[in-house]
């Protein structure tokens, strides 16, 4: 057991570390993660301390629908993070401020909570870019007695 | 074997240089003239420009930095621009609904260093901060053209008050 010996073990166990962290990096990235969410904006639908499974294939593909429920950027504090139904694509006719009728902007989403008296979502702060949607969720995975999907057929 | 070595550092590989391209950054060209004079001052040759994700990782952005950010019209696409104001700044804009804007919370008015060539807030408005993608460091490429892209603001499009 020599200097080297010990130096060439811990680089080996560094790279391997490296390539798991980057391989993880990946995965939760491009694939699909899992999100705890918190708040009322979402009940009944969602509660809190819900674990959710979401994929990020379909935002990063343009192909989400009205009613998918999605985990967004908040507009007003990036570091922050929403999760809302999809209640208007682009083109649309929205009631936004004081039930005033609108149109959703291109390139724009219309975000609202399922719980409308609660929630702070488009109806406050506007349409919401696309460019600020991580991932659409797929399925709830705990707690365990609650287990079930969350897409539309 | 050889294409199963072949593979196998592939699948290895692969994950190290995206992320390395998503935490540190990454090399773009630019098109367009609406950065002109900083970036691609003749119409003619493109520029090249290091972009920083490191940078812009906990969304610590100044003014006068130049920064890619996905565009607010149209998802797929990565815009390049300056920062003029922050948030809770006032700034006289050119052309849009207001003549004054207070840039909301979380947002930042940017706009494209050709007055009147560029399609920025002037147009679409504050943009929000999470739509930040990365902060332009330097001009790679050509050569003669290498050189670190300071963080500056002309005098006349300075915010006309500043919060902080």
């Amino acid at each position: 057991m020599g200097f080297t010996s010990i130096l060439g073990k811990t680089l080996g166990f560094a790279g391997c570390a490296l390539q798991y962290a980057c391989f993880t990096h990946c995965t939760f990235e491009y694939v699909g993660d899992f999100v705890m969410c918190s708040g009322p904006s979402m009940e009944p639908t969602l509660e809190t301390n819900n674990i959710l499974f979401t994929e990020h294939i379909t935002p990063r593909m343009q192909r989400l629908r009205r009613g998918d429920i999605i985990i967004a950027k908040c507009p007003t504090n990036p570091k922050q993070n929403i999760c809302k139904r999809i209640t208007g694509l682009p083109g649309d006719k929205v009631k936004g401020h004081f039930m005033r009728s609108q149109y959703v902007p291109r390139g724009h989403v219309w975000l609202e909570g399922d719980n409308s008296s609660n929630s702070s979502d488009s109806r406050i702060y506007g349409a919401v870019p696309q460019g600020l949607i991580r991932s659409r969720v797929v399925c709830r995975v705990w707690p365990l007695d609650k287990i079930s999907t969350l897409t539309q057929v | 074997m050889w294409i199963r070595n072949l593979l196998r550092s592939m699948l290895l590989g692969v994950p190290i240089g995206v992320t390395f391209l998503d935490t540190i950054g990454y090399v773009a060209r630019v098109e367009g003239i609406s950065m002109q004079p900083a970036l691609n001052p003749e119409s003619t040759n493109t520029d090249y420009v290091f972009l920083s994700r490191w940078a812009v990782k906990d969304y610590r952005i100044q003014r006068g930095d130049i920064i890619s950010l996905v565009s607010p019209k149209d998802p797929n696409q990565k815009i390049i621009k300056r920062v003029v104001a922050l948030e809770g700044d006032i700034v006289s804009t050119l052309g849009y609904k207001n003549q004054y804007v207070r840039v909301p919370e979380g947002h930042i008015w940017v706009e494209g260093d050709h007055t009147g060539h560029t399609l920025d807030s002037n147009t679409f408005g504050p943009v929000s901060l999470g739509l930040v993608n990365a902060r332009a460091i330097c001009i790679v490429w050509p050569p003669e053209r290498w050189q670190a892209l300071e963080a500056k603001i002309p005098n006349h499009r300075k915010p006309v008050s500043t919060q902080k």
